[in-house]
């Protein structure tokens, strides 16, 4: 039996199909501006028995692909404590949202907590903020451990944070230093939800964001605790709603 | 709505096509929130017919009762006693407040960061489509938190008869003895309004009136603790929102012909949701017509709303009024204590809310708490915090919800509460 499942986050979806527990199948493609047809391009050739899906575009793909859904925050509860069986907190952070997850020791959410409306402290903010220093999302982390001073950023709102690094451009302060300052301004807010959940270790850092390196270097020196980064930390939702369509039957 | 009442609604001086866009929307809300459910029970009818008639045949009951004579008040807060009210022979009615409307007007008046309940209110009546505040002989704004406090001030110079009452914060002496000198004033408010002098048998029989409204609601609401439940917490909120609408007598009635329903249901093992749905008790700020958001994206997440700890709900209703009294003083001593134990957000400390939030969750067995806050509503948010911790110490999961009445977060919404709801299951 093979079981599949699609993650249709805001940036981008992620698919992931399981045969016998093992992963024969990962792909991904941008969400771009009809997720429904990037959904069926990428689903084109995949076979499966059953299919989850989880992410915001959840239940537009629901109602066109008569599947099951989740959430995304049971899919990664589900999909990380499968590849790190003792981790008690998770923090995703994606193209849109972040969430700090606790889980107790059966890998099930016990609590939650998700950022507002806005995209402060989000995927969408770092590709902003990254795209205004001139750096490709990649470049964005790399360069910002580069840095050798401490910048303060006060603003979080995208908007307000965009002309505040305009003017400290204007003002002589270097890419580096101002990515730097902005890495830790979204530490600081991942950090104050985390401390409303959980810091329990093991502590799983994933989603689109995990794949920065700053990032995963200041929360852990925020935190003073050891954190864990799976290999393809945007895929944690798939592969979680693939592990839930295997449950199915 | 029938043609017939555009000529009511024109001499209480609204504005034709705003108002009529407020029911098309309103119309369009109800059909895609409440006229979808399956299950219903069959005595809904009359509130579908009441939200139908909502700004028609009600307000025309209310017109025809001025010219008979009949007093009509208004208030936005389960502190203003229909009791007083109804023994001077008037009839108290909950002022519109519940959507987004006329908001540029709005944003003239008040400041940003005002609830969506205040500006609201301020909306129906700036944008002149809310047929009982201008039905209304008298408004009635009350003390409770800052923003409607200050709000008053504002309100005051738009309508020409705001009576405003303070009230108490503190479960004190003195704070009893206030709210006992503002019933007594509010007491002689009326009968200057209405020309009624008011003695025991009257008292006795407004306190009755209000009474048997109440048992009615707790008749609903004890019938919920069924498994599963006989009715949504969408159709129960109605009949605790049209609670502030409806002629008393008749909602009363009403609301028992439900309950003789649900009876039945409950006998043959029928609910809306199949048994075992996961149960939600939501706790927090007021609900008013149309402010159907939350339960909304509850009840289509997987969930049931089994009690409303709210103003619209148990907060409003949970006390009856001790009618044992003789004497005007003994009955309005009661009526003081019977409001005095109302534990809203407003006092300091409150902790009667949480015993009671607990006390909820085991009556109706809750799954889990949802706490609504509405946005820039101080007392409640201010609540929330300590309220979510003290319901997680006792093992009682909880979700935070902060929202205002825009649509804009719903689809974030859903993605909290339906995850809430799977850590439920």
């Amino acid at each position: 039996m093979r079981y599949a499942g699609i993650d249709i986050g805001s940036r981008t979806i992620e698919l992931v199909v399981l045969r016998d527990g093992e992963i024969i199948e990962s792909r991904q493609a941008d969400s771009g501006f009809d997720p429904m047809t990037q959904a069926k391009d990428l689903l084109a050739g995949v076979e499966h028995d059953h299919i989850i899906a989880t992410g915001y575009g959840r239940h537009l793909f629901e109602l066109s692909f008569d599947a099951l859904t989740v959430t995304e925050i049971k899919a990664y509860a589900v999909g990380v404590s499968a590849l790190f069986p003792g981790v008690r907190t998770i923090l995703d952070i994606g193209g849109q949202d972040s969430k700090a997850i606790a889980v107790n020791d059966k890998g099930k959410a016990i609590k939650f907590e998700m950022n507002d409306r806005c995209a402060a402290g989000t995927g969408k903010f770092m590709e902003i903020m990254a795209n205004t220093l001139g750096y490709s999302i990649d470049e964005f982390g790399k360069e910002a451990l580069k840095a050798t001073k401490d910048i303060q950023i006060s603003s979080m709102c995208t908007v307000f944070a965009e002309s505040e690094v305009t003017s400290l451009l204007a003002r002589g302060e270097k890419p580096q230093e101002i990515a730097l300052g902005l890495h830790r301004s979204i530490v600081r807010r991942a950090v104050a939800m985390l401390k409303r959940v959980s810091i329990k270790e093991a502590i799983v850092f994933a989603g689109g964001v995990a794949r920065n390196s700053c990032m995963h270097h200041l929360l852990e020196e925020a935190l003073e605790k050891n954190i864990l980064v799976p290999e393809n930390p945007q895929a944690m939702g798939a592969f979680g709603a693939a592990l839930l369509a295997g449950g199915i039957c | 709505m029938s043609k017939n009442y555009k000529d009511m609604w024109k001499n209480l001086g609204l504005k034709l096509i705003p108002h009529d866009a407020l029911l098309e929307v309103l119309g369009k809300g109800y059909e895609d929130i409440y006229l979808t459910q399956n299950n219903r029970p069959e005595s809904m009818a009359y509130f579908n017919f009441v939200m139908s008639e909502i700004h028609g045949l009600r307000i025309k009951e209310l017109l025809d009762e001025k010219t008979a004579g009949r007093k009509v008040i208004g208030s936005f807060c389960v502190f203003v006693p229909e009791e007083i009210v109804l023994a001077a022979d008037a009839t108290l009615i909950g002022l519109c407040t519940g959507a987004d409307f006329a908001t540029e007007e709005v944003d003239k008046l008040l400041q940003r960061n005002t609830c969506s309940l205040i500006k609201s209110a301020f909306g129906f009546k700036v944008g002149k489509v809310c047929p009982y505040i201008e039905s209304a002989n008298m408004i009635v704004g009350e003390n409770t938190c800052d923003g409607k406090k200050k709000s008053y001030e504002i309100l005051k110079n738009l309508v020409p008869n705001l009576y405003v009452m303070d009230l108490p914060q503190m479960k004190s002496d003195e704070g009893k003895a206030l709210l006992k000198a503002e019933y007594l004033r509010f007491k002689e408010a009326v009968e200057k309004l209405t020309g009624i002098s008011i003695d025991a048998t009257r008292l006795k029989k407004g306190i009755d009136i209000v009474n048997n409204k109440r048992k009615a609601i707790h008749r609903l609401s004890d019938l919920r603790k069924a498994d599963p439940s006989p009715i949504s917490g969408l159709d129960a909120l109605l009949a605790n929102q049209v609670f502030f609408y409806d002629n008393p007598v008749r909602f009363t009635e009403s609301v028992n012909k439900i309950c003789d329903e649900l009876k039945k249901r409950i006998e043959k093992k029928e609910g809306v949701f199949p048994k075992g749905t996961p149960r939600i008790l939501l706790s927090g700020c007021p609900m008013a017509v149309p402010n159907w958001k939350l339960p909304w994206i509850i009840e289509t997440s997987g969930a049931v709303i089994v009690g409303e700890e709210s103003c619209v709900g148990e907060r409003g209703a949970r006390n009856l009024t001790d009618d044992s009294g003789n004497t005007v003083d003994e009955l309005m001593e009661a009526i003081i204590n019977r409001y005095f134990k109302v534990d809203c957000a407003i006092f300091t400390p409150n902790p009667d809310r949480l015993d009671h939030i607990v006390e909820m969750v085991e009556k109706y067995q809750a799954n889990g708490v949802v706490h609504y806050g509405l946005q820039f509503c101080q007392p409640y948010l201010m609540e929330s915090m300590p309220v979510e911790k003290a319901l997680e110490e006792k093992n009682i999961p909880t979700l935070r919800i902060d929202t205002d009445y825009s649509m804009e977060d719903v689809g974030q919404l859903k993605t909290r509460v339906e995850a809430f709801v799977e850590l439920l299951k």
